[in-house]
């Protein structure tokens, strides 16, 4: 499995990564290394199993529909890097 | 040097109540070593005096009014690791992106130790977002193995393993999320226990891989362990996989011993990049179990080489997903941008460092289109396999017994290729994948460095782990030993 410039180029942009040429470069030979180890996973025979996504097998956690206080907009907002009276401010959408 | 009554927790516990100290001597005690120690060691990012005085100002008070209903914890210094909320007190996870960020709650683990009259020293330095297992991916500064300042303590919870290792308190807490508990313990001296997943809630800690992290304590005995592990545990309703399974009492059964016990073996952990140091300790570990009546018995684990893979497809996957909310809008860093898009990118590329941008990009590919049956569901199905094979050896022995760490302690930049990283994990890994609770005690020295005893128990058998483990620790000393740092300390 090689990793082309397009293809790091492709996921760096889903993840909202602006990366540097140097670091695209480096990335992309590292990446290939670990996806390489990784193939291992090829060996191994699951074609009898289910996927585990929580080994608690907990599923739909519920609790009553009971109001109680939560946080204040003053504490939500308070780490935010810009906000305007009780929204969240960020520059234009184009 | 050997240990002094003051740096465990039992020790304080038993000196507030005598009279002999007052938790703001206590607390000044613990200044006094971090500033003695920490510019060697780096592991406190941030420091708590005022909330600590008023803090121990309160114990002392509690301790007065009413001795006897006070916990053992009240009016005992600890150590927080960075990823874990504190109310009001800068929380970074070791990360540009958060520096400066104040959490308007604190993490429920914390907030049982405070309601205890913990008393908070500071906020430990830790890899960015606990991604690492040397500590040097700290976006502040790397920590220093208080055993040899040239050396890494382990990672990612390296500054709350070294503030124990260096006794600048008698207990802190870490999180675990593939080793980042155990590892760094075995590679700074301490015990460092990793509890069942579910068992103690998530809620506040910073996310990196959820199916997977977990916090727990470090500490010098098994005995102060099962002593904040059985105030830190606990259904919580705000995190919903905490498990609502009923709490067994860690503490009644501590001294019950290993006689009769039946332990396991796994051949697969003690394979090529094992150090021969490392395996004479954990030899030499078993025999002692031996001689106190546990029966050892060989036992396979055949999927344990898959699972690195396996971690290093769902861990970067849920850590790919759990970091998208870093985007420079609610809190944290913000790089300006001419659109919304250009400020995420800039905001992402300047605020996360190279592990955690390797590990966002690792994910988000193996997340992708086309990419997704092949990785991620591939590597959730391996992780059954994994899971099933530690419940079917546990159906013929209680508990399980192997080396922490594949080495000692390694030097500061030892190793900068990824992949080589990722191996200091391969023992401990498997643990987390199958949400078990594991611990790693000391268990020898090599060349002056700490070796480490980890011991593994089926879900939920969290009382067992820590009996296995102060079942050795009563019949050795190695817990008893301090390392070069911790003498300046004292």
């Amino acid at each position: 499995m090689t990793l082309s410039a397009d293809d790091i180029a492709h996921v760096a942009m889903l993840a909202r990564l602006g990366l540097s040429e140097d670091e695209r470069q480096r990335l992309g030979a590292q990446l290939d290394a670990i996806l390489e180890h990784i193939s291992r996973l090829d060996k191994v025979d699951t074609s009898q199993v289910a996927e585990t996504a929580h080994v608690g097998g907990l599923v739909n956690v519920w609790r009553e529909d009971e109001p109680e206080p939560s946080q204040s907009v003053d504490a939500a907002l308070g780490n935010a890097p810009d906000h305007d009276g009780t929204y969240f401010r960020v520059g234009a959408i184009q | 040097m050997t240990a002094s009554s003051l740096d465990t927790v039992a020790g304080c516990a038993a000196a507030l109540r005598a009279g002999t100290v007052s938790a703001r001597e206590l607390l000044a005690a613990s200044r006094d070593a971090l500033q003695a120690t920490d510019s060697r060691i780096g592991a406190f990012l941030a420091r708590t005096d005022d909330l600590a005085e008023q803090q121990a100002a309160e114990a002392d008070r509690r301790l007065r009014e009413s001795p006897h209903d006070a916990s053992p914890l009240c009016g005992v210094p600890v150590a927080i690791k960075d990823v874990i909320c504190l109310e009001g007190v800068e929380t970074t996870a070791g990360s540009r992106i958060l520096a400066g960020f104040r959490p308007p709650y604190t993490a429920t683990a914390l907030q049982r130790l405070l309601a205890a009259g913990a008393v908070v020293v500071g906020k430990t330095n830790c890899d960015e977002f606990a991604m690492g297992s040397s500590t040097e991916n700290s976006a502040f500064r790397p920590v220093n193995n208080p055993w040899d300042i040239e050396r890494v303590p382990g990672g990612s919870s390296g500054g709350s393993a070294a503030a124990v290792a260096a006794s600048v308190v008698p207990y802190s807490l870490g999180s675990d999320t593939g080793g980042s508990i155990r590892q760094p313990a075995s590679l700074t001296g301490v015990v460092g226990f990793k509890p069942t997943y579910g068992r103690v809630s998530r809620y506040g800690l910073i996310a990196f891989a959820s199916s997977l992290d977990q916090i727990g304590p470090f500490a010098h005995t098994v005995e102060d362990i099962a002593l904040v592990y059985s105030v830190i545990a606990g259904h919580d309703p705000r995190d919903s996989t905490s498990a609502p399974e009923p709490l067994e009492d860690a503490l009644s059964g501590l001294g019950d011993g290993v006689a009769g016990m039946r332990l396991g073996v796994p051949r697969e952990y003690f394979v090529a990049g094992l150090e021969d140091g490392v395996r004479r300790g954990v030899e030499d570990a078993m025999k002692v179990l031996e001689g106190l009546g546990a029966r050892l018995e060989e036992v396979s684990l055949p999927s344990t080489d898959a699972a690195l893979s396996t971690y290093y497809i769902v861990a970067p996957a849920e850590c790919s997903s759990n970091l998208a909310r870093f985007d420079g809008i609610r809190h944290g860093l913000r790089e300006g941008g001419e659109s919304v898009l250009q400020m995420y990118l800039r905001t992402r590329d300047t605020g996360f460092g190279a592990e955690v941008k390797r590990r966002v990009m690792l994910g988000t590919y193996a997340l992708s289109s086309g990419y997704y049956d092949a990785y991620y569901r591939k590597a959730q199905r391996v992780r059954t396999v994994i899971a099933e094979e530690f419940a079917r050896v546990f159906e013929q022995v209680d508990a399980l017994v192997c080396p922490t760490s594949p080495t000692v302690a390694f030097r500061l930049g030892a190793r900068e290729d990824p992949l080589s990283m990722y191996l200091c994990d391969a023992l401990t890994i498997p643990v987390n994948l199958a949400g078990l609770p594991g611990i790693s005690v000391p268990c020898g020295m090599v060349d002056g460095l700490p070796v480490g005893l980890q011991v593994i128990a089926p879900r939920f058998a969290d009382a067992r782990a820590l009996r296995v483990a102060h079942a050795y620790q009563q019949a050795t000393d190695w817990h008893s030993l301090r390392s070069p740092l911790a003498r300046l300390a004292a």
